[in-house]
């Protein structure tokens, strides 16, 4: 229509990548260090985690539902992961019997256990109708549970050197986190946006009704996304045991909550049928960049939890005036 | 033999907890054929085609497609049979473009990949809107699109599952007249190539237009098919009423007294400029126009809804200043929206609760912070009778009632509060025969009572029939009122499409 329109219009679609590039900006001016290489990958390496989580969680917000066991079933995944990549020589082994397994068997412990949790989380949400919110409410508090059950509360430490790689090796100088992190994204964004499953998941979210009728096996499309969100919170658990060389039961708490705010930051909306999995990674990076910057300026802990929470209000206060002008 | 009919139900009922929606309906329907199905809101229509839609199943009898016994347990076996239906509540996918709402649930594959193939998406859907004479962008999105354009693709999606039987639950609701003769060319070659069409609609003009044959339905029951031919207007509404309704417009003369709502001037920028007029105890104001002209953005300014930029408002020849419907009510004025569904009724509360919403201040107790139930329920039951709203009780909730009852509890909310003024916008859209008839009834008695009503409506016999005095907007400006003795439909659409 008019520039002005256009430039409006040009916000609303990218205000958020400008965001990241401001608080770019912004930040390499006020820290040498920020702009360096190794600071760069610290960053994304440390999102990575979270980053992945939160490519499931859009999915989920996408249908109109929401995941809060993703936390729980991360350290589930790692404790269970781990009990199968313990370091053949290490004394406290949980299975002490057990020989040095191949590095394929933890990851299909947690890519298993993980799209199991999912299932479950899919199964009460398509077959019994309770809210998302209940369900997965629900498995965050007995999933927690079972890591706790599994692990006797212990940490599962010590693996083997091709399990730490996934969390601590490099390929090409880039971390594998990272790699993981951006690969997923990328088949995700496909599944999303070139898939019969992508186009019901959109459609479920933004008219269930329209979807059944339209012939969507909208119960089965559900449990399938909740066992997407729930593989990929056990990839990331086995990130983060990986990296850390231990698999705890106390893992990743309120990383749910992370990821839903990396979701949202990115622009998917929580009534449901609007997101996308660019949004999602970019979001991760805010909130990346802004623990990394508020690190680097020497912000204090109790500050950045605050600022972190004002901006995540004010990301979706800005996305719904953004939806509200189009009426 | 080929069979006769295509679809065919035999004894078919339906119980709802409390309820028989349907009660032994037999019906034929035959291929390249229109057949309009008729009746109140609340006969069944809707429970039956969502029953043929694999919606609903049937709790006795049987559905025949093509002379089988067929049973559907989900939407989508009965569009794979070759059922589709046209939803009277519009179900896009709104931030969806509108390829993908057309082939939601079946799109197209590239060859021997799981990724969807959106080039033939995309040229599969152009075709099919050109077949139709839809100039529409398969890649916009749908919210973009007008109501009536969303429409259209919605029928553009019900051709192209290439079924056999066509249900279309009032398709032509939000359709302007131009718009509603391309749905007709649509429908009749539709017809043309032997498919059974199913029409549903309240518009009789459109009934006898459009269809071959006409079933009747009332209150669950079966009354009987016809020939459109052998039907006119007041014998179907007979049939659907089940009575004699000598009198559409019940419009008694009244003693209308002095001015008690005035406006002058009144402006809102983007929606109307320079509104002026003047409504008298005892007296109906018709607003006419076409959807658009800015008349329910008056009356949402009137009450407060809307700010004002300029203009003033006088009730009893006194200035009022009215900021908040809050400021309104307390100057006795009430205002029966527009959208009964959006900000009308609270679907999930009982009808007393929807009764006392606007007075509920009234009914605290002594102790003035708790509720006086037994005074409720008492004069709510007053309200129901008095307006024969038709409940099994008052603690029902008022999503379970038709479209017709539900209105009569909103008018009740503001009989309530005793106004001197009531601003009724569209009070009997979407509503039967039957209820609007009583709505009419219940608009005269108040204006015989010396109150002072504004009637906005789109339907213009409702307005020449009702009203006093009748107002017409074009563009956000009023262009002229004429009165009742003056009104006929050439005035009224003269005022309402020429330039100020």
């Amino acid at each position: 229509m008019n520039g002005k329109e256009n430039i409006k219009q040009f916000f609303g679609k990218y205000g958020i990548y400008l965001v990241l590039v401001v608080m770019v900006i912004i930040m390499s001016f006020l820290s040498p260090v920020f702009l360096s290489q190794d600071n760069l990958l610290n960053v994304v390496r440390q999102v990575s985690v979270i980053g992945v989580i939160s490519l499931g969680v859009t999915l989920v917000i996408i249908s109109k539902g929401i995941d809060l066991s993703s936390g729980s079933t991360l350290a589930l995944c790692a404790v269970m992961a781990a009990s199968f990549g313990q370091a053949g020589d290490w004394a406290a082994k949980m299975y002490p019997s057990l020989p040095e397994l191949p590095v394929i068997v933890p990851i299909l412990v947690a890519l298993g256990v993980g799209t199991l949790v999912g299932m479950v989380n899919g199964l009460l949400v398509a077959k019994t109708g309770i809210p998302a919110f209940i369900a997965t409410l629900g498995t965050y508090v007995s999933v927690r549970g079972l890591a706790l059950l599994y692990s006797d509360g212990r940490p599962v430490s010590t693996l083997t050197a091709s399990y730490q790689f996934i969390g601590q090796g490099y390929v090409l100088g880039v971390p594998v986190p990272v790699i993981l992190f951006f690969v997923l994204a990328l088949i995700t964004w496909v599944v999303l946006n070139h898939t019969k499953f992508g186009k019901n998941i959109y459609a479920i979210g933004g008219n269930i009704v329209a979807a059944e009728v339209s012939g969507v096996n909208v119960g089965r499309n559900l449990v399938k996304i909740y066992m997407y969100a729930g593989m990929l919170a056990g990839v990331a658990g086995l990130m983060l045991s990986a990296r850390l060389n231990t698999g705890q039961p106390g893992m990743g708490v309120a990383y749910e909550l992370d990821a839903i705010a990396a979701t949202t930051i990115g622009g998917t909306s929580h009534s449901g049928g609007i997101g996308t999995i660019q949004g999602a990674v970019v979001g991760a990076l805010i909130l990346g960049v802004l623990n990394n910057g508020l690190n680097l300026l020497g912000v204090s802990a109790y500050w950045q939890q605050i600022i972190k929470g004002a901006i995540i209000v004010t990301a979706v206060v800005i996305d719904m005036r953004k939806n509200a002008k189009k009426k | 033999m080929a069979n006769e009919y295509v679809l065919e139900t035999r004894g078919i009922r339906k119980v709802f907890p409390g309820v028989v929606a349907l009660d032994g309906i037999s019906l034929r329907f035959r291929p390249g054929s229109v057949h309009a199905l008729m009746g109140e809101n609340g006969a069944g229509k809707s429970t039956l085609m969502k029953i043929l839609s694999g919606m609903y199943k049937p709790t006795e009898g049987i559905v025949l497609y093509k002379g089988v016994e067929t049973e559907f347990n989900a939407p989508i076996e009965s569009i794979r049979l070759g059922i589709a239906m046209i939803h009277q509540e519009l179900s896009p996918v709104p931030h969806r473009s509108v390829m993908e709402n057309v082939w939601l649930g079946r799109e197209p594959l590239i060859k021997g990949t799981p990724f969807v193939d959106h080039r033939k998406m995309h040229d599969d859907t152009k075709r099919l809107l050109d077949d139709l004479e839809l100039s529409i962008d398969p890649r916009i999105e749908m919210a973009k699109l007008t109501v009536a354009k969303m429409q259209m693709v919605e029928i553009a999606k019900a051709v192209s599952y290439n079924a056999d039987v066509v249900i279309m639950d009032e398709p032509t609701s939000s359709l302007t007249k131009g718009e509603v003769e391309h749905l007709f060319r649509i429908i009749r070659r539709l017809r043309e190539q032997g498919k059974a069409i199913i029409y549903i609609s309240h518009k009789m003009d459109e009934i006898f237009a459009i269809s071959d044959e006409v079933s009747v339905l009332r209150d669950g029951n079966y009354v009987g098919t016809y020939p459109a031919a052998e039907l006119n207007t007041d014998k179907l509404i007979a049939l659907m009423v089940g009575r004699e309704l000598n009198e559409m417009f019940p419009k008694v003369e009244c003693p209308i007294t002095d001015v008690k709502l005035e406006v002058k001037n009144l402006s809102s920028p983007g929606a109307f400029q320079d509104v002026s007029f003047a409504v008298r105890k005892g007296e109906i104001l018709g607003f006419a126009g076409l959807v658009g002209a800015g008349r329910t953005e008056v009356m949402e300014t009137l009450f407060g809804i809307r700010h004002k930029c300029a203009g003033s408002v006088l009730i009893d020849d006194k200035p009022v200043d009215i900021r908040a419907p809050e400021d309104a009510i307390r100057h006795k004025m009430a205002l029966l929206t527009e959208d009964r569904r959006l900000s009308g009724i609270f679907p999930m509360l009982d009808i007393k609760d929807n009764m006392i919403m606007a007075v509920i201040d009234r009914y605290r107790n002594r102790l003035g912070k708790f509720l006086n139930h037994a005074q409720i329920r008492n004069e709510c039951g007053e309200y129901r009778h008095k307006i024969k709203i038709k409940t099994p009780s008052l603690e029902q909730k008022i999503m379970n009632l038709s479209g017709g009852n539900q209105q009569k509890v909103l008018v009740a909310r503001w009989l309530m509060s005793e106004p001197e003024i009531l601003i009724l916008d569209e009070p009997t859209r979407g509503i039967d025969v039957g209820a609007k008839a009583e709505i009419h009834t219940l608009i005269t008695n108040l204006a015989a009572k010396g109150k002072a009503i504004i009637l906005v409506s789109s339907e213009l016999p409702e307005i020449l029939g009702m009203s006093d005095r009748i107002a017409v907007m074009r563009e956000g400006r009023l262009t002229g009122i004429v009165e009742r003795k003056d009104a006929t439909q050439e005035v009224v659409m003269k005022y309402a499409t020429m330039k100020p």
